[in-house]
């Protein structure tokens, strides 16, 4: 980011503070929320918006600035605690997710002025989205580059393949995905729907530059995303992350997946991932 | 630049509304350099080519995956591009809906989208490949833009147009080679703003793409038995020109809606519906495809089944007269 880059410390702090505010923002909302995918993604957001990507918080419009889009649009918890620790959405804004009529709900809506690139929710459309984008960028011999974060489930659609295709073809080096790869989606286990455990041989064979890392290690995440970016195609990281990561009765618990936070279980929640530390 | 005149639209008349499309965005490229065009593997079918040679590097082939068309075509679009992405009619409104109402509606990107060889067109391909419900599917996105030019001109006014229109737009293209004209000189044209081609008195024939040239035609038929029929060009269907269709319902006791398109949720359902509570409103007739999954064959021998020909638009009116 543009300012100062945190180191890995510094990166695994910025995290700690996101699993708290997330569970401060899915209390105070006192409805469900998508908790599990959210809590899995942290450590990759952290990082993005910790060191990686290039940004103006002053500025959230700045024409250079590297795109980020969660084309896992339910991730909502990892991207608004992001742009909060970015300084990009302030604290009053930022407490007024899930009230009527905010501009921070369940899933992204578009809002540049709060750092937020796309609409999404639909799963399986934000890499077509990157792909135009990066596409503009090269020919406007722009150097900025597109981030994109997937779920694993996510890549059960068609048209994450579609854009995962398009995106080898046109030889678009500015692109970089990242497959928060938790092993659960909606219903249950990847694993007893549609398999994600050859994600990354998949990538692979459609043309991509990809990595395999540790999701949670942000040292990982950091080499991933910066070290050796092939300029002639895309890159994908597969991130194996835990789902619900940071609260130990959320672990790799699917009813976790979109779930109430009540008073008692977020306490319990909160010593839970004070444990951590 | 593109000008229409006796000639020209004789010329692109034999082209038909495909062709024409393509050599509307040729003469656009010249004189706007941030155009870019996309396609799914139909460039040669959309009348791309000579554009594709020329501007190689503002064409993208994405392949047989219209999802994906329409995500690129927003991406580009969302960095300031101005973008035509075309298809099949079916194909680009409805296997890529969803892209569509999320990146053209939701994020309002500025995106024209394209349906090539919309209607009956395609003829013996069948009904895999017609455009019967587009402009249904179309006119349900909050913030979409519906045009159905009339002949060839009208698709180069149109294309002109949608470049310099700021927000997203669906572009129906109906018609084949060798496709009736219906202007011949220059004229003003605006996207929202409906035509009047001839005055009557008995009934006002409003239609919308390939229907309007047969409608003028049966107008004059319809004069020959005495029956003095308007004829008015509403190629907007979204948003409609309210203004005029007032001054339709003041002026007519019958309203006949002709379309290629289903006669639900396309151009005689948007008068419809716009006119339900008006206190001065007309009788309607809306002409178009029956609800039913019909047999295929040629094109002239459909546009003929349905009734969708000047005699066939003819015989209605006089039948809805006498009611």
């Amino acid at each position: 980011m543009v300012g100062e880059l945190k180191d890995v410390y510094g990166i695994e702090q910025m995290a700690f503070r996101m699993r708290r505010r997330i569970l401060d923002m899915s209390l105070r909302c006192e409805g469900p929320t998508h908790l599990g995918g959210g809590l899995s993604l942290v450590e990759i957001m952290a990082v993005l918006y910790g060191s990686v990507m290039n940004f103006r918080s002053e500025d959230p419009h700045w024409p250079d600035r590297d795109r980020f889009i969660l084309s896992k649009g339910h991730g909502v918890l990892g991207l608004y605690t992001a742009l909060v620790e970015a300084s990009i959405i302030d604290e009053e804004t930022f407490s007024q997710f899930k009230v009527d009529d905010s501009p921070l709900i369940a899933h992204p809506v578009m809002n540049l002025d709060l750092g937020i690139e796309s609409s999404n929710g639909s799963l399986g459309q934000g890499l077509s989205l990157a792909v135009g984008m990066a596409w503009a960028a090269r020919r406007k011999n722009k150097h900025h580059k597109m981030y994109v974060v997937l779920g694993d489930g996510e890549c059960n659609e068609g048209s994450v393949w579609e854009a995962a295709m398009s995106a080898s073809q046109l030889c678009l080096g500015n692109i970089v995905a990242v497959v928060d790869n938790n092993g659960f989606q909606s219903d249950g286990a990847t694993e007893d729907i549609i398999s994600s455990a050859q994600l990354a041989e998949k990538w692979k064979s459609f043309g991509w530059n990809v990595r395999e890392v540790d999701g949670h290690e942000v040292s990982q995440l950091l080499t991933a995303l910066t070290s050796d970016l092939p300029q002639d195609r895309p890159t994908c990281v597969v991130a194996r992350t835990i789902k619900g990561k940071g609260i130990d009765f959320m672990e790799s618990n699917n009813e976790w997946h979109h779930n109430r936070l009540t008073q008692a279980m977020y306490e319990k929640a909160l010593a839970a991932l004070e444990a951590t530390v | 630049m593109l000008e229409i005149t006796p000639s020209t639209a004789r010329q692109w008349s034999r082209i038909g509304s495909r062709g024409m499309y393509g050599q509307a965005i040729l003469d656009l490229a010249s004189d706007c350099e941030d155009l870019v065009v996309l396609s799914a593997d139909l460039g040669n079918s959309s009348g791309l080519d000579r554009f594709k040679n020329a501007y190689p590097d503002q064409f993208i082939n994405v392949g047989i995956a219209e999802q994906n068309l329409i995500g690129v075509a927003s991406g580009i679009a969302k960095e300031g591009f101005v973008v035509f992405a075309s298809s099949f009619a079916p194909f680009i409104t409805m296997r890529a809906s969803e892209q569509v109402r999320m990146n053209l509606g939701y994020m309002n990107l500025n995106v024209k989208a394209v349906g090539i060889g919309s209607g009956l067109v395609m003829g013996f391909l069948g009904n895999s490949h017609f455009g019967l419900e587009d402009v249904a599917v179309m006119r349900a996105i909050p913030g979409m833009t519906v045009v159905c030019p009339a002949d060839c001109g009208e698709i180069v006014k149109t294309v002109r147009a949608a470049a310099v229109f700021d927000g997203p737009m669906y572009i129906r293209l109906t018609g084949g080679p060798n496709s009736p004209v219906v202007y011949t000189e220059e004229y003003d044209f605006r996207i929202g703003k409906a035509i009047t081609l001839r005055h009557g008195t008995d009934v006002a024939i409003i239609a919308n793409g390939s229907m309007v040239a047969p409608s003028l035609e049966a107008a004059t038929q319809l004069q020959e038995s005495g029956v003095s029929a308007g004829v008015f060009n509403f190629h907007t269907v979204k948003p409609l020109d309210e203004d005029q269709l007032k001054a339709i319902c003041d002026s007519y006791d019958l309203i006949v809606t002709v379309e290629e398109h289903s006669i639900i949720g396309g151009l005689g359902a948007a008068v419809a519906q716009t006119t339900a509570s008006w206190a001065r409103r007309p009788r309607q007739v809306s002409l178009g495809l029956p609800d039913v999954w019909g047999k295929t064959g040629d094109y002239h021998f459909l546009l003929d089944r349905y009734g969708l020909t000047a005699a066939g638009i003819a015989k209605s009116v006089g039948l809805a007269l006498q009611k």
